[in-house]
């Protein structure tokens, strides 16, 4: 186990420190000025320079990137442009709203799918079967930002019922949450399908297995047997679908950030392009690369904690 | 997601299958129809758009502005009397030419690379391998976001981010499917009887590797088709007032307070289309992969 987590671990830190390389490539290779980019037409020589000097673009290349890396390192990921202030206190205080969506959104998600998956699995081939299929088919297709939009005409715009801007009052529990509906539910609704769909298939794969039939024949109710003996071993590889599934929330939830017009890392990262902000946006990129990057490997890591089988795959 | 289709070794791909018998068998279920039905009429309204769309979609007629569906114009008409009906139609025609172009090309530099990897040196196997773990761990939006701050929006750029992002599902099952047979008898004899790495990989694994390629095609289709609609919904893909189903949703939202048809009506095609491709992706993997065929 030691071995497989430390190898796995290696990986992501490669990862990461290629995706830092990467922005770097990005921002330096694409075509385009970036003086010119972030200060617009009408730039004095004189601001230009001091822009010049204060983000390094006068060093090499590599010196630059170098100064980049380190930076990274001890947590500085420059500072906003207009503002002044430190791009990782702007971070942090978007990231928790967005870690909030996504984990609102995985939750209910989660359940619902494990549930209809177990469900399905007990009855192939009747008639719920058959329409929970479709219907996962249904939800993984919509694409998110299309439910957002329509959840807001239906409740803001037909039926007044839910709130559909902003993220709340803060300190105040009941409006915050209020407020979380309907993004989360736009979110979440696509990984229901494909929850359901994945429980479903090894569900069935499980259910032939000996314990199973073996728990059966002591007689142990349905439910039992299902929910407590198939569904532990059957749960694995939606673990590693939610790892995964986690960091495609996240690009679900900068749709319902800026549709919802909720703060958090995705809305931060549209409008700080929207007003060429480069410092801040490098810094959510990379956030939320590390974000997806750590999902992955904690859900990896418990897969292969809970399945002996998957620590001699690597 | 994409890894459900990495068991397959030895897939039914490596007998020959005509076209014709592939569609008899897709059209054997009700999603296979439904699947095939709707990605015909998306193909051929696309196709035939300047002679259904009964109005052009430039034409700007102030007096019919933010008009509800009627029979004078079936979805209605946006903030500047322009028929929506039509724009949707046209807006197809620019789905077709990006899904065609960005998911050709996916799969062409995905087959090449990924080949490559499973046949070649293993060093090269795994960098390959570092490269596609690297790619997927940016979320696509994200990156797509920054990389558009930087160019500008276009809808090349926004072909290119989908590319970048596509290449590894693509190269991850070419390797597989190579490595599974790279070490079968056929191959093993066309390479003791001289054949060129090159000629052996052209004539003799890409055949057998491009099926579940291009079934991973099909269900690729309508993420690029929603790639595509969620960029230019953020104002970062195709720009107003070219009518792609993006741009659409994205003018109709800032006229929500005023109508909300032009958004209701700009998220159908979306919804139907990818609806329909990954019907028709599902039933293909179904008659093609016996293995992967949902249990009895």
């Amino acid at each position: 186990m030691l071995n497989y987590a430390l190898q796995r671990i290696g990986l992501a830190i490669v990862i990461v420190f290629l995706v830092v390389f990467a922005l770097f490539v990005m921002i330096h290779f694409i075509p385009g000025d970036p003086v010119a980019i972030a200060l617009g037409p009408r730039a004095t020589p004189e601001i230009e320079a001091r822009f010049v000097a204060k983000m390094r673009l006068d060093e090499p290349l590599y010196m630059q990137f170098f100064a980049f890396l380190g930076g990274v390192l001890q947590g500085d990921l420059g500072n906003d442009i207009f503002s002044e202030r430190p791009v990782l206190t702007i971070l942090f205080e978007a990231l928790p709203y967005t870690v909030i969506l996504a984990t609102a959104a995985m939750a209910w998600s989660a359940a619902l799918g494990i549930f209809l998956g177990c469900f399905s699995a007990a009855r192939p081939n009747s008639l719920i079967d058959r329409i929970t299929g479709v219907v996962s088919i249904g939800t993984i297709t919509v694409p998110s930002f299309v439910v957002s939009i329509y959840m807001l005409i239906v409740f803001a715009v037909f039926l007044k019922w839910l709130p559909v801007i902003g993220a709340g009052e803060p300190g105040n529990f009941w409006d915050q949450a209020r407020h979380l509906i309907l993004p989360a539910f736009a979110v979440g609704l696509g990984w229901v399908g494909y929850v359901a769909r994945m429980v479903r298939a090894s569900m069935l794969e499980v259910i032939g297995e000996n314990h199973i039939r073996a728990a059966r024949s002591f007689g142990l109710p349905h439910r039992v047997v299902v929910y407590r003996y198939a569904l532990k071993v059957a749960i694995l590889p939606t673990i590693t679908l939610l790892g995964i599934g986690f960091g495609n929330l996240l690009s679900g939830a900068v749709f319902a950030e800026i549709i919802f017009s909720r703060p958090g890392i995705g809305k931060l990262i549209f409008d700080m392009v929207m007003t060429r902000n480069f410092p801040v946006v490098q810094g959510g990129v990379l956030v939320t690369a590390i974000l997806y990057v750590a999902t992955t490997l904690t859900a990896d890591l418990l897969a292969a904690a809970m399945d002996p089988r998957i620590r001699k795959s690597l | 997601m994409t890894d459900r289709f990495e068991p397959a070794g030895e897939s039914a791909f490596s007998e020959d299958r005509k076209p014709a018998a592939t569609l008899r068998m897709v059209l054997r279920t009700p999603q296979g129809v439904i699947g095939v039905t709707i990605v015909a009429v998306f193909l051929l309204s696309a196709l035939f758009a300047p002679a259904i769309a009964p109005y052009d979609p430039f034409q700007i007629n102030i007096p019919d502005r933010l008009q509800a569906p009627s029979l004078n114009h079936l979805l209605g008409t946006d903030q500047l009397g322009r028929d929506t009906f039509s724009r949707i139609l046209y807006g197809g025609r620019i789905a077709v030419q990006l899904a065609g172009i960005a998911v050709g090309l996916s799969l062409a530099i995905g087959l090449v690379l990924g080949m490559i990897a499973g046949y070649g040196p293993r060093w090269f196997d795994n960098l390959m391998l570092l490269l596609f773990d690297t790619i997927r761990s940016f979320p696509t939006i994200v990156m797509a976001m920054a990389v558009v701050s930087l160019t500008g929006p276009s809808l090349e750029m926004v072909m290119a981010i989908f590319v970048i992002n596509a290449v590894p599902g693509f190269g991850r099952i070419a390797r597989t499917q190579t490595l599974a047979l790279r070490n079968t008898e056929f191959i093993l004899a066309e390479h003791s009887l001289g054949a060129s790495t090159a000629l052996i990989l052209r004539r003799h694994i890409m055949p057998n590797v491009v099926g579940p390629l291009l079934i991973l095609a099909a269900m690729d289709v309508p993420v690029v088709i929603t790639v595509e609609a969620g960029l230019s919904f953020l104002g970062l893909g195709v720009l107003p007032p070219t009518p792609s189903w993006g741009s659409l949703l994205n003018e109709g939202f800032r006229i929500l307070r005023d109508t909300p048809w032009p958004v209701i009506a700009g998220g159908l095609p979306l919804i139907i289309t990818t609806l329909g491709f990954t019907f028709l992706g599902e039933s293909l993997r179904d008659v093609f992969d016996p293995k992967l065929r949902k249990e009895p």
